[in-house]
């Protein structure tokens, strides 16, 4: 099961702010939601900077991005 | 937008159907009368400095055509909590700003707003045929722009709380010079266009001078200078949403060659405050214009060229 972090509704830099925080933890799989473009994009640049993969789907009002330790 | 009224009036030289940093108008005695008018939140803590940037912004439009602010305006927006030492500071600062580029404040308009806002409506004069604007760029010159890139990104990062202190420290430097001396330069040595880097980003604007010019620009992405810490927070996702609006528009208007790195694709789309000019002139002049400015302005750099329109108006390679 995957650590869920949710930023729907958060604006930048927010989104990456609470996804760095998440990553201390060290786990090999998050799950991110975001509801905004720029969201989506800065949390994508911030979790391959830290090494992770990144898969997109977007669903009704937002984005769930899936960060896998590559 | 469209369906509004359209204003005409055989004086009025430059209006804002060219997407011009000022509008020119002439007046009865030969002179043309240019005016703009900017205003922000605070991007920084410190209201001193921001009133600076604040008025060094607003002024810049009248430097990047060519002219020299004369008279300016304050704009004020103020929530009614804020102590009044601290709207003295946010108007000092504004003020100090004003006298170095050697124009008076005569007036201005203070309303009541939850969020401050400070800027300035300011007018500038000059001859008519010194004006600049950003459409005359030709095939052959070279791209100077006098200011590094990256307060988009570094003030989405104080924000975020991530700036040290001598990062903050710079960034305010460079948002709050005024561009006097690179406009003084500009007009010694002549160029054939110029405008300001501000919201569209370093691509935004190298995109209207093209579009305005009916040339290509091409730039070096390599050659192009950048603040330090810019690249870092780009390439860890600290990236203004106005970065991502500018991609938006102009992605069917620019050619990315492949090796360009996507945290500096970012930076030449980061809207900037108070960015520096951009100077489209002959080889030989541009070589002037960085030289002359090495002492004043250090990261005067050449960026860019202009080539005959071919297919993008706007391509940027790696070097």
């Amino acid at each position: 099961m995957a650590q869920i972090i949710d930023a729907c509704g958060r604006s930048c830099p927010e989104p990456v702010l609470m996804t760095k925080k998440a990553l201390e933890s060290h786990e090999a799989r998050y799950e991110v939601l975001v509801d905004n473009n720029t969201a989506r994009q800065n949390v994508t640049r911030f979790a391959k900077s830290a090494g992770y993969t990144v898969g997109v789907t977007e669903e009704a009002d937002l984005f769930r991005l899936v960060l896998t330790k590559s | 937008m469209e369906r509004l009224p359209r204003f005409e009036d055989p004086n009025l030289l430059v209006g804002f159907d060219t997407s011009d940093d000022a509008c020119v108008y002439r007046m009865q005695n030969g002179m043309a009368l240019l005016q703009t008018v900017d205003f922000f939140p605070p991007m920084v803590d410190d209201p001193y400095a921001f009133g600076q940037i604040a008025a060094a912004n607003a002024m810049s439009d009248i430097y990047a055509m060519g002219a020299s602010p004369t008279l300016a305006m304050n704009l004020l927006c103020v929530p009614n909590c804020l102590e009044l030492d601290t709207v003295e500071q946010i108007l000092a600062g504004g003020y100090s700003k004003v006298r170095e580029a050697g124009a008076i404040v005569a007036g201005g308009h203070t309303i009541e707003d939850e969020e401050p806002k400070f800027g300035l409506c300011v007018t500038g004069f000059a001859l008519p045929e010194q004006v600049l604007t950003n459409s005359g760029a030709q095939p052959g010159d070279l791209l100077v722009l006098t200011k590094p890139i990256g307060s988009g990104v570094l003030a989405t990062a104080l924000k975020a709380g991530l700036l040290g202190q001598k990062e903050t420290g710079d960034l305010v430097a460079v948002m709050a010079e005024l561009n006097k001396a690179a406009r003084d330069a500009v007009v010694e040595i002549g160029a054939h266009a110029c405008t300001d880097v501000t919201g569209f980003g370093l691509l935004g604007h190298s995109y209207e001078m093209a579009a305005g010019s009916g040339t290509t620009i091409e730039i070096g992405a390599a050659q192009v200078p950048l603040m330090d810490g810019a690249k870092d927070f780009a390439n860890m996702g600290i990236v203004p949403g106005g970065a991502y609006t500018n991609l938006e528009y102009l992605q069917d208007k620019i050619f990315f060659d492949p090796a360009v790195e996507l945290p500096m694709q970012d930076l030449l789309l980061d809207p900037q405050t108070s960015g520096g000019l951009l100077v489209s002139l002959e080889g030989e002049k541009a070589l002037r214009l960085v030289q002359a400015l090495s002492g004043v302005t250090p990261c005067a750099k050449i960026v860019g060229r202009v080539l005959p329109f071919n297919g993008k108006s706007v391509r940027v390679t790696a070097q």
